[in-house]
């Protein structure tokens, strides 16, 4: 188990940056809100929570269409589902990799992010909690969509717009946990929400992406 | 003794399908002229909402229509999992997009309706928001169907993916009702002889829901009939070709 998780690392590492596409793109996101707005830090004050957290999102939906492709056209998914790793299992570790790469620094840089939006300094604490809590979340149920399109030609865009209806939830409890951070309001109840969705998700969706890859492995 | 598993066998379900089909149709027509007609000429005037009221008589049933295709593609799914009958899967596929158009109806008409009333064409209302989630998975649903070119692939695909997107359509509900309260009004149909509104409108609109009801019927065995027969046609042309 720990080979496959050390070797999908290695290949995102190598394979174009997958620790610096995601950030890049995060940064793209949050450097070019300011401009669309326009420089009123009052604004900004307000909508950095949502800004951060649906650049997180959208940083996690581009590397989804990664995460099955390139084992999949060289036949080593093949090698990987015949492995005595229940299929259920080797999932898990592709949505661990794709967190490690891509959510897990997608938090640690939040905070500098965060900077240029001018968050409210109480802000911070409860927007890293909810990125940490959250992130996990769109990991697991993007696996799930990248599963599901493996098999298709050119999936990405099918990609998003699968996984975009399931991201919804994460996305109101998680980004509902920063604002009432920010706003200095209890953010207790939108956290421990998300927390129950990134817990029911790792338990329940590696069974169905699993489910997927078999049957597109067929 | 004849078994409801009898239908899944393509023959036996077109033939049937075939006798039914126009008298499910008539009564669709009949019910949804009969009751659009009375709906719009013949029931009073709210006397707050005036004339804007009658589109209840779209919007109620397309909405309900909406949720209760969601669900009959989730049995439907369940059943091409458990049983692996082809026309269950085919009956999932058929119902996907008069869903779809019947979500749309449902958003338009209420767009309409809330132009005059709230005073605005929208409002990320749980309710309002709830559907257009619901018509987002709809179109992942059709696009996935789509974009793979083995049947039964796909037909296992999307079945993972209306259990999944099923739960996830609940999970979003609940999110979206905790996220912001609403400006839709209570249910205005229910078992509960209290919360109904006026038997004026409810004679006319339960006609309504019975002529929507038939006519998804009626739409899905037909798109049914017409994927079964495209099928049959593709197995010919390809045991032509090998010659």
């Amino acid at each position: 188990m720990r080979a496959v998780l050390i070797r999908d690392l290695r290949l995102a590492m190598r394979a174009g940056g997958g620790f610096g596409l995601g950030l890049a793109f995060f940064l793209i996101v949050v450097v070019l809100v300011p401009f669309a707005v326009g420089p009123r830090a009052d604004l900004h004050r307000v909508i950095a929570p949502g800004i951060l957290w649906l650049g997180a999102l959208l940083a996690c939906l581009l590397s989804l269409d990664r995460v099955f492709a390139l084992d999949y056209e060289d036949g080593s998914l093949d090698l990987l589902a015949t492995a005595p790793l229940p299929l259920e299992a080797l999932v898990s570790l592709k949505a661990l990799a794709h967190w490690l790469t891509t959510g897990l620094p997608l938090v640690l840089a939040a905070p500098f992010l965060a900077v240029l939006l001018t968050l409210p300094p109480p802000g911070y604490a409860p927007l890293l909690l909810s990125l940490a809590v959250g992130t996990p979340a769109l990991s697991v149920i993007g696996t799930f969509g990248a599963a599901l399109t493996v098999g298709v030609k050119r999936g990405g865009l099918l990609l998003s717009l699968l996984v975009l209806p399931l991201y919804v939830p994460t996305l109101i409890f998680g980004a509902e946990a920063a604002r009432r951070g920010a706003e200095g309001l209890d953010y207790t109840a939108p956290l421990a929400m998300l927390a129950g969705i990134t817990c029911g998700t790792i338990a329940l969706l590696p069974f169905a992406s699993a489910a997927v890859v078999r049957v597109n492995l067929r | 003794m004849a078994s409801l598993w009898e239908y899944a066998n393509p023959r036996k379900f077109i033939a049937t399908s075939d006798r039914v089909l126009p008298w499910i149709g008539a009564l669709a027509l009949i019910c949804l002229v009969l009751g659009l007609v009375w709906g719009f000429f013949f029931t009073p005037e709210d006397y707050r909402q005036g004339a804007s009221v009658k589109i209840i008589y779209l919007h109620v049933p397309a909405a309900l229509m909406a949720i209760n295709a969601w669900l009959m593609m989730l049995v439907a799914s369940l059943i091409w999992i458990v049983r692996r009958h082809h026309v269950s899967a085919l009956a999932a596929r058929a119902a996907a997009p008069v869903g779809a158009v019947m979500t749309v109806i449902a958003l338009v008409t209420g767009a309409l309706w809330g132009q005059p009333i709230w005073g605005t064409w929208w409002v990320w209302d749980p309710r309002l928001t709830s559907f257009l989630i619901l018509l987002l998975f709809y179109l992942g649903y059709i696009a996935l169907w789509a974009a793979i070119e083995n049947d039964d692939t796909a037909a296992d695909l999307t079945s993972v993916l209306c259990l999944v997107g099923s739960v996830f359509a609940l999970l979003s509900r609940y999110a979206v009702l905790f996220w912001n309260q609403g400006l839709h009004q209570g249910a205005s149909l229910s078992l509960d002889k209290q919360e109904n509104v006026d038997d004026v409108f409810y004679l006319p609109l339960l006609v309504c829901i019975a002529g929507f009801v038939l006519l998804f019927v009626a739409l899905v065995l037909l798109r049914t009939q017409t994927e079964i027969r495209a099928r049959r046609m593709r197995a010919l042309l390809a045991r032509e070709r090998m010659g």
